[in-house]
């Protein structure tokens, strides 16, 4: 690996975090905008939670993530904290690859 | 704005949970920056070229995708390419993100580089403005030292656990899950959520990795109609 393109890689990445700096900064958004925008979380966050959940690589795939995260989503209706439905997502998945 | 955040959080019930649970999700973030410096390592990156990749990049799977098409003799090109596609996120994050960051030029700068999905998942968890930029600042940089710390014992190790035995792949899924959680009560959001999700789904098998997430944004065009007087 070259010394070019570790840097490459970071000007690539570090472009597109400060992209909405430069485009938004502190200027007041039109109200249009700023409804949408403050939906991108939610919109980008469930898809992060789709993939991680449901595939590898470009592949769909059902395995005991499957198990993990659902059991992660009845722990947050249930009003559980935080750390306690990251460790009930991860405990049901590597739960359940033991038993298998 | 970091010093506040540390001095705020001990009063502050809230952000101590926030803080428990970056601490938990440090530990799998960590787990997969071994599994980093591994790879990285041994598709031919020294570890200094290891380590300054997790310092500057800070995209985790920006990294896990350079290397390994690196590593398998894929051309610098496309593995920038690739490394792009999934880097591009981050810069939907920043757009929300930017509202939400005030203060000085540099701080803010330093903020860009913290806007990743951990950081700003957390932030969107808030229901005000205190909340919100607090929780990004502990979340960025507590991934930000796992990850790195992580990639450096990977590196010079050489040899990781699989962070599968443990169940750490779904810890991300699950964290998310729970920070989503709160917002989902507004219809907005909801919907937005709902589109994102299965947008994303359908794409997977047919788009590159990466894709399909930059196309989950169409669901912000929720957003577009002005909210109805009574509606939430």
């Amino acid at each position: 690996m070259s010394w070019t393109f570790v840097f490459a890689l970071a000007v690539i990445a570090y472009a597109f975090k400060v992209l909405g700096l430069v485009l938004i900064g502190d200027r007041p958004l039109p109200p249009m905008l700023d409804r949408c925008v403050e939906l991108i979380p939610a919109a980008l966050i469930a898809a992060l939670v789709v993939k991680d959940t449901f595939s590898v690589g470009q592949q769909l795939q059902i395995d005991a993530r499957v198990a993990g995260v659902a059991a992660a989503v009845i722990a947050a209706w249930r009003k559980a904290p935080l750390i306690a439905v990251i460790v009930i997502g991860a405990a049901v998945t590597a739960a359940l690859r033991a038993l298998t | 704005m970091m010093s506040i955040a540390i001095s705020r959080m001990w009063r502050d019930d809230r952000l101590r949970a926030v803080f428990a649970a970056c601490v938990t999700l440090g530990l799998a973030v960590g787990v997969f920056a071994i599994s980093f410096g591994v790879a990285s390592v041994s598709a031919g990156a020294s570890v200094a070229q290891t380590c300054v990749l997790s310092l500057l990049v800070f995209t985790g799977a920006s990294q896990f995708s350079a290397v390994s098409v690196l590593g398998a003799g894929g051309s610098p090109a496309s593995a920038l390419g690739g490394g792009a596609l999934l880097a591009a996120r981050n810069g939907a994050y920043g757009l929300a993100m930017a509202p939400h960051l005030k203060g000085r030029l540099g701080t803010r700068l330093i903020a860009a580089q913290l806007t990743i999905d951990e950081s700003t998942a957390m932030a969107a968890a808030q229901d005000d403005e205190a909340h919100r930029s607090a929780a990004f600042w502990i979340t960025g940089v507590s991934v930000y030292v796992f990850w790195n710390i992580g990639t450096l014992v990977g590196a010079l190790l050489g040899s990781a656990v699989d962070p599968k035995v443990y169940g750490l792949d779904a810890a991300f899924p699950a964290a998310f899950v729970a920070m989503l959680w709160p917002s989902l009560r507004e219809r907005r959001s909801a919907t937005a959520a709902l589109i994102g999700a299965t947008v994303c789904l359908a794409l997977i098998p047919f788009t590159p990795i990466g894709v399909p997430i930059l196309c989950a944004a169409v669901g912000v065009l929720v957003g577009i109609p002005a909210p109805q007087d009574g509606a939430p």
